[in-house]
């Protein structure tokens, strides 16, 4: 074996072991965040939620998932076998890659894209794929109207997160998400963009089929959607691809608005706490808030969500976009221009 | 070396899934396999350093474009047995144009010495700068002018597809919000046995 095989393999080696030391952990996240949502809103309904399963219930994730893996998967009749069964797994890996350009420290970052932001929102984009596929795979009427409900919800809410973000890189400049970051180091943009934020938020949650946008699972009329026809792992795996998707969501919001891994203030006891705790503790804040947001919300009706995203969310966003550029520009702070001349 | 491999990878799915796209008997696989064929060019994008246009390209095509697409042919009532029908009838057309396709690609492959060598920016701008100087300066008015058709084909769809339909109760979202209690409810109490009269 040559040299330069030796370091391509080295390398390799290298770039599988950064994946785990990613994914690992999120998983484990995710498997403690159905937890952290079924006790949050047990409290908040004055109820216990599953604390029976070992201490405080902590072990209840892992009972759930024994016993999905313990059941039959089940592939329908009429069903068309591959998209129905590629579909999940497109679904938990959209999930998935993203966290390859979320930096979780200064340097903590596995590919530090110069068109981060974009490729965020591209694969964020793509996850309506393995929904509709899957709605459509099912040969189900259930399962296809939540499909078809889920994919124009998702488009619908893309146009306003997109113009979100150009606000966001106005101030910035950059695509890159490090650099975004960085930008946020005298004041977090959730300050001076608050009402993007609070759009940027609830498109997050209509963009992740949350409550009380989650009506491609409506359970009262669609029984529960899109996955009606799943069972077992692959049921398992369309679960762990949107609650992964929830907490990329939440990083997505943090890295934006809430500063990502910089401390709220420049002080001494604030700032030798290290970066990746406080990009953590936020995602963990803006979670809770997705949970807070399920049980204390009705659910909306379907054209009052479409009227939501189109007619308040779009024009409120494209008047934000102008006005931000505007004041940039007769302020002289567009910092774009910086590096041009 | 990983870079010819990668390009190599890319390329023969795009022309598979090209293929398969006109080949595969179900319309729903056909938009599934060109949406594959999007994701690859994506990728040969990435290879050549476009990036930006990488993204794009997935952004627009893959995330917006194909979505529709797919929701079209999902929602069609499809006799597949009448679509094989047609297939004779439109092979002419179809080889007609790949045809001309294949000849402008032939075209520029052995004219391509003649061609103006491709300029490579030695700079540290990242080509998302690079595309957006020359685009809102250079091309401003022609950016401008796409900007305004769009406009105007978006404009055209929604006269179009708008009806206003009679016997159609539309939700106010303004007398919702502007509703009181005082004009909503009112309390009355009623004498027993005589029940309440309303004009």
């Amino acid at each position: 074996m040559s040299g330069l095989e030796l370091t391509y393999l080295i390398e390799l080696g290298w770039l599988v072991l950064q994946v785990f030391v990613i994914i690992i952990p999120l998983l484990i996240g995710v498997a403690y965040l159905t937890l952290a949502e079924r006790r949050v809103i047990g409290f908040m309904q004055l109820r216990k939620g599953p604390n029976v399963v070992g201490p405080f219930g902590l072990l209840q994730p892992f009972a759930d998932a024994l016993k999905l893996l313990s059941k039959e998967t089940i592939l329908p009749a009429g069903a068309d076998k591959v998209t129905f069964v590629i579909a999940p797994m497109l679904t938990f890996v959209l999930a998935l890659v993203a966290w390859a350009v979320i930096p979780f420290g200064e340097t903590l970052v596995i590919a530090d894209i110069n068109v981060g932001i974009l490729y965020l929102f591209a694969v964020s984009s793509l996850g309506v794929y393995g929904i509709i596929m899957a709605g459509w795979a099912s040969n189900s009427k259930y399962a296809f109207l939540g499909a078809l409900r889920s994919a124009a919800q998702m488009v619908s809410y893309e146009v306003s997160m997109g113009l979100v973000i150009i606000t966001v890189l106005l101030c910035v400049g950059s695509l890159n998400l490090s650099d975004i970051i960085e930008a946020q180091r005298t004041v977090w943009f959730a300050l001076p963009l608050f009402p993007m934020f609070i759009v940027f938020f609830i498109s997050t949650l209509a963009e992740t089929n949350r409550a009380p946008f989650d009506l491609p699972e409506g359970e009262s009329e669609l029984v529960a959607g899109y996955f009606v026809e799943y069972s077992s792992m692959s049921f398992a795996l369309f679960f762990l691809g949107e609650y992964a998707n929830m907490i990329l969501m939440s990083a997505m919001t943090t890295i934006l608005f809430l500063g990502g891994w910089l401390p709220p203030f420049d002080i001494y006891p604030l700032n030798i706490i290290p970066g990746p705790i406080w990009f953590i503790l936020k995602i963990c804040f803006v979670l809770f808030v997705f949970l807070w947001m399920r049980a204390t919300t009705p659910r909306y009706r379907y054209d009052q969500l479409m009227r939501l995203g189109w007619k308040v969310f779009l024009p409120f966003s494209l008047i934000w976009v102008v006005l931000t550029a505007g004041f940039l520009i007769s302020f002289d702070m567009l910092p774009a221009t910086a590096g041009l001349n | 070396m990983i870079e010819t491999l990668f390009f190599y990878l890319f390329a023969s799915i795009t022309c598979l899934a090209g293929l398969m796209v006109i080949s595969s008997r179900n319309p729903v696989h056909s938009v599934l396999f060109l949406i594959l064929a999007f994701f690859n060019a994506a990728g040969l994008f990435v290879l050549l350093g476009a990036e930006f246009l990488a993204m794009l390209l997935v952004v627009v095509y893959v995330g917006a474009v194909a979505v529709l697409f797919l929701f079209v042919v999902m929602m069609l009532d499809i006799n597949f047995v009448e679509l094989r029908e047609g297939f004779q009838r439109y092979m002419p057309l179809g080889l007609g144009v790949g045809g001309v396709l294949l000849a402008e690609i032939l075209f520029v492959f052995f004219n391509s010495a003649d061609m103006p060598e491709t300029v490579v920016m030695v700079t540290e701008v990242s080509n998302t700068r690079v595309l957006g100087r020359i685009l809102y300066t250079d091309y401003i008015y022609l950016f401008q002018l796409a900007g305004l058709i769009l406009l105007v084909a978006m404009i055209g769809a929604i006269a179009l597809t708008l009806r206003k339909r009679e016997n159609v109760r539309r939700q106010s979202i303004a007398s919702q919000t502007e509703r009181t209690r005082a004009d909503s409810i009112e309390v009355v109490s009623v004498p027993s046995n005589t029940g309440v009269k309303r004009s």
